[in-house]
């Protein structure tokens, strides 16, 4: 009690220039999306964030390699894959916390509790209506249909969205099935597939294609720098792909605790937090995606595309099926 | 000095261990074969990606050749309008990064670009179009970026001998043409070569330029390996293959090189005039060639730039800026100080264990940069491990020790770019002759006044090619800056990966700007100094 009383008197004495407490976080969801969350939490308690950011893999390499001695007591990646992969790795620590349970659905976070999402990111389709009517889409797996011939779009296999998207369409149908999807996808290319969703967008847009299966956000971004009036005018729609089915395909933005965490209960503190009403909002809209928190209402674009049913297989399905996608869609011919 | 056969490459060991240790950390990778990943590669990957990159190699390897030979000749030897400003200007593509280049070429040349949304507006059609997303396409931009390369060491070349090799075989009867290609070509064959390597490396450790065209190389089932299948192990194993092919190509070179002398007297000669349509076509060409590889991407960076002005910019980028160039310029300076003694060890003990130590120096720069990363990244922490728990008893409370400073950024630094400063630096030395030593020798120099006053003064152009070449090749880096930075270093390069891996492009112009114009200033102060 005594030292307590001790550091927060140290700590209010040194504030304006040192925190008595970090947390230090490793990411691979970009600083201008996460800095702004940091910079309110350390208003909000004093505790200061330290991020460092790089690519997934280069991430998981250096908690490897730094072993009990890492300084990072957090993680956090921009997809379910690498936040299983992590937990497979033997570098992330089970948690449990009411407050994460209460506020995320279940289907969002690691049967194992080493990992939450923090935010949806759906993965639907655009197209154009003025080649295409709303009512001749339906499901993912249509768009295998020779209907499609010479519409389709699609982004590179090597994106890891369309390996979620895919290794979970195994979990639902195995793999046989979902082979003849994807080759089925393939033999409908309007054109080689693109190097990113904000491409493909424009591309149905320009008419290059009628139909693509992108990140709603790619669509948000474009309609946010839009004047509000132009928007509803913007020649690609977006349509909520498999609702009379399973829902749409959903990935997640998330966080998990470090295994040799320095600060594991500022660690969970930082990640309850996020996943609450007030870190919510912030953490979503920045980057124009669904809060995970189904409590909280989304950016006023977001929710002008309406509520839609999500596929509830667990997010771990996606790593643990990512390997198999990837070896599919090398088989079935998609770059 | 066959009595010394071992004592070069005993002093060149050292500089070459910043290299050989990350490589021979990839290279364990083979401790733990991977059959499972290998069949898949092997049957679904491998045949694509292996004819891909040869066709790229081939492809951009005489790209590069088909522009940098010819502006170099032009500009060192000939007068044609706007050749001083020319002379300069043709090296500002170097500090435009490929993957930019790349994306705005894309971005204006693709079905959804405004070339083409005009062509549609106007005629209705735009099928005809060339499609820019095609190995044409990856290969022309690839050669843009990375003509400089044999630009610049080419220069180097025909502004030392150029025009008395063609004097001297014209003398010997050769018509200028034949007494080009005879003469002046076969006497910069080093420098061709070296700039060429640097390209070709390049090329093989590109994966931000080809994934903008989605065009699968060796590097990305590298990749494929590693971020998607989740095997770092059968990744690094790929790039182990990548690493040898290069040295096997390396030393194939040396070896054809032989012994041949490329030395000659430096004489400022007379240019050669260019009149009639020779004159324009000349100009024309350069600035095609400068319009396509750098104003144009530059306008549209302009622009975009431009656009995200207002919220994108702001106090912060004076410290982007700031350790952006300071780093670079430290790298730059360590990188080319440590290849000098490369090249000077090479010189002094002519032996081939010493030219084998001193071509594994310069390897680093075919590797895939994150895979490079990665190869430096795990002794240094196994080091910091080591230490820590002394530190730790000794009060430090932190976790990082070398991770994380300043100085092991550099030495990483100097792991992937040696060949940028060897390349100039080597070419540079053969213009210093065995007869000119032999001379310096008889009026009484030791070794030691030898390099001083003989070499180093020789090498000044090599020198100043690389330090330019390297402040502006690490000005770009990402993948080692990212890896080995402290908390919270952020520089332009760091400032561009945070914009580009959530695809946000136009944001990323911001920074990519900053990089072409501080990337600038150094082509200019140096090529001026130079001149």
């Amino acid at each position: 009690m005594k030292r307590l009383t001790l550091s927060v008197l140290a700590m209010s004495l040194l504030a304006g220039w040192a925190h008595a407490e970090t947390v230090t976080v490793y990411s691979s969801r970009n600083e201008q999306l996460i800095k702004p969350l940091f910079d309110a939490y350390t208003k909000e308690t004093g505790v200061e964030v330290k991020v460092l950011t790089d690519k997934e893999g280069p991430l998981l390499a250096r908690l490897q390699a730094e072993g009990s001695n890492t300084p990072a007591d957090m993680l956090i990646t921009v997809d379910a894959g690498n936040l299983w992969q992590a937990s497979n790795m033997g570098l992330l620590k089970t948690f449990n916390s009411k407050v994460v349970n209460e506020n995320i659905p279940a289907h969002l976070r690691d049967p194992r509790g080493q990992w939450t999402g923090l935010s949806v990111r759906a993965r639907t389709m655009v197209y154009n209506p003025s080649l295409i009517k709303a009512e001749q889409l339906s499901t993912y797996e249509d768009l295998a249909d020779p209907k499609f011939k010479g519409k389709l779009c699609l982004r590179t296999s090597k994106k890891v969205y369309n390996q979620s998207l895919v290794g979970m369409m195994i979990a639902q149908h195995g793999e046989a099935k979902t082979e003849q999807v994807v080759r089925g996808w393939v033999a409908n290319l309007a054109t080689d597939v693109f190097a990113d969703d904000t491409k493909l967008i424009e591309a149905v847009a320009a008419g290059q294609c009628a139909v693509g299966i992108v990140n709603t956000y790619y669509l948000g971004r474009i309609l946010d720098k839009l004047p509000a009036d132009k928007r509803e005018a913007y020649p690609a729609k977006l349509f909520w792909a498999n609702q009379k089915t399973n829902g749409v395909h959903v990935n997640i933005s998330g966080a998990g605790i470090t295994r040799f965490a320095k600060n594991e209960a500022g660690a969970l503190k930082l990640i309850e937090w996020l996943s609450s009403d007030k870190a919510q909002n912030l953490y979503a809209d920045k980057d124009l995606e669904f809060p995970a928190n189904p409590k909280i209402k989304a950016d006023v674009i977001v929710s002008s595309w309406g509520p839609f049913k999500q596929n509830l297989i667990n997010m771990a399905k996606a790593g643990e099926l990512q390997g198999k996608a990837v070896q599919l869609m090398d088989r079935a011919g998609y770059k | 000095m066959s009595k010394h056969s071992w004592r070069g490459a005993v002093l060149a060991l050292p500089i070459a261990l910043l290299t050989l240790i990350p490589l021979l950390v990839v290279l364990a990778s083979f401790l733990h074969p991977q059959p499972e990943i290998w069949a898949h590669l092997g049957q679904y990957v491998l045949p694509d990606v292996l004819r891909n990159t040869a066709i790229l190699l081939f492809g951009v390897g005489f790209g590069v050749l088909l522009l940098g030979v010819p502006l170099a000749w032009l500009t060192a030897v000939c007068e044609f309008p706007g050749r001083r400003w020319l002379s300069w200007a043709l090296m500002l593509p170097l500090a435009m990064p490929a993957y930019v280049l790349a994306f705005v070429q894309v971005g204006l040349l693709d079905f959804t670009g405004p070339v083409q949304t005009l062509l549609r507006e106007l005629t209705g059609d735009s099928s005809w179009f060339p499609r820019i997303r095609s190995t044409g396409g990856v290969v022309l931009v690839l050669t843009l970026a990375f003509y400089p390369y044999v630009y610049l060491l080419a220069r180097n070349a025909f502004l030392t001998q150029g025009k008395r090799a063609l004097e001297a075989a014209q003398m010997l009867g050769y018509s200028r043409p034949a007494g080009f290609w005879k003469v002046a070509l076969p006497m910069a064959r080093p420098w061709l070569i070296g700039g060429l390597t640097l390209a070709l490396m390049e090329t093989l450790a590109d994966f931000g330029t080809v994934s903008v065209f989605n065009f699968d190389t060796f590097t990305t089932a590298i990749y494929k390996s590693w971020f998607s299948l989740f095997n770092l192990t059968a990744a690094s194993q790929l790039a182990s293959l990548l690493v040898l092919f290069v040295l096997v190509l390396v030393l194939v070179e040396q070896r054809a090189r032989g012994a041949r002398a490329y030395h000659g007297r430096i004489v400022a000669a007379e240019r050669i005039v260019l009149t009639g349509w020779a004159r324009p076509a000349a100009t024309l060409f350069c600035l095609a060639v400068l319009a396509m590889a750098f104003v144009i991407p530059l306008l549209q960076l302009l622009v975009w730039a431009y656009s995200v002005l207002a919220t994108d910019l702001d106090a912060r980028y004076w410290g982007f800026t700031l350790r952006s160039m300071l780093i670079s310029l430290a790298a730059a300076l360590v990188v080319s100080v440590l290849a000098l003694v490369l090249v000077l060890l090479q010189r002094h003990y002519a032996s081939r264990a010493t030219r084998l130590t001193v071509q594994l120096a310069t390897l680093g720069y075919a590797v895939p940069g994150t895979v490079l990363a990665v190869g430096v990244f795990v002794p240094i922490a196994w080091l910091d491990n080591l230490l820590l728990p002394y530190a730790h008893a000794l009060g430090y409370e932190g976790f990082q020790i070398l991770k994380g400073s300043v100085a092991v950024m550099l030495l990483a630094l100097g792991a992937r770019f040696m060949a940028v400063a060897f390349q100039p630096l080597e070419s540079a030395m053969q213009r210093v002759s065995r007869n000119q030593e032999d001379a310096a020798r008889s009026l009484g120099l030791s070794n030691r006044q030898l390099t001083w006053r003989l070499h180093l003064p020789m090498l000044r152009g090599g020198a100043l090619t690389a330090v330019l070449m390297c402040f502006v090749d690490v000005m770009k880096e990402m993948p080692i800056t990212l890896m080995t930075r402290p908390f919270g270093w952020e520089t332009l390069a760091v400032r561009v990966f945070e914009m580009t891996s959530e695809g946000m492009w136009a944001n990323a112009a911001l920074p990519s700007l900053m990089i072409v114009l501080t990337g600038l200033l150094p082509v200019i102060l140096l090529v001026r100094k130079a001149e």
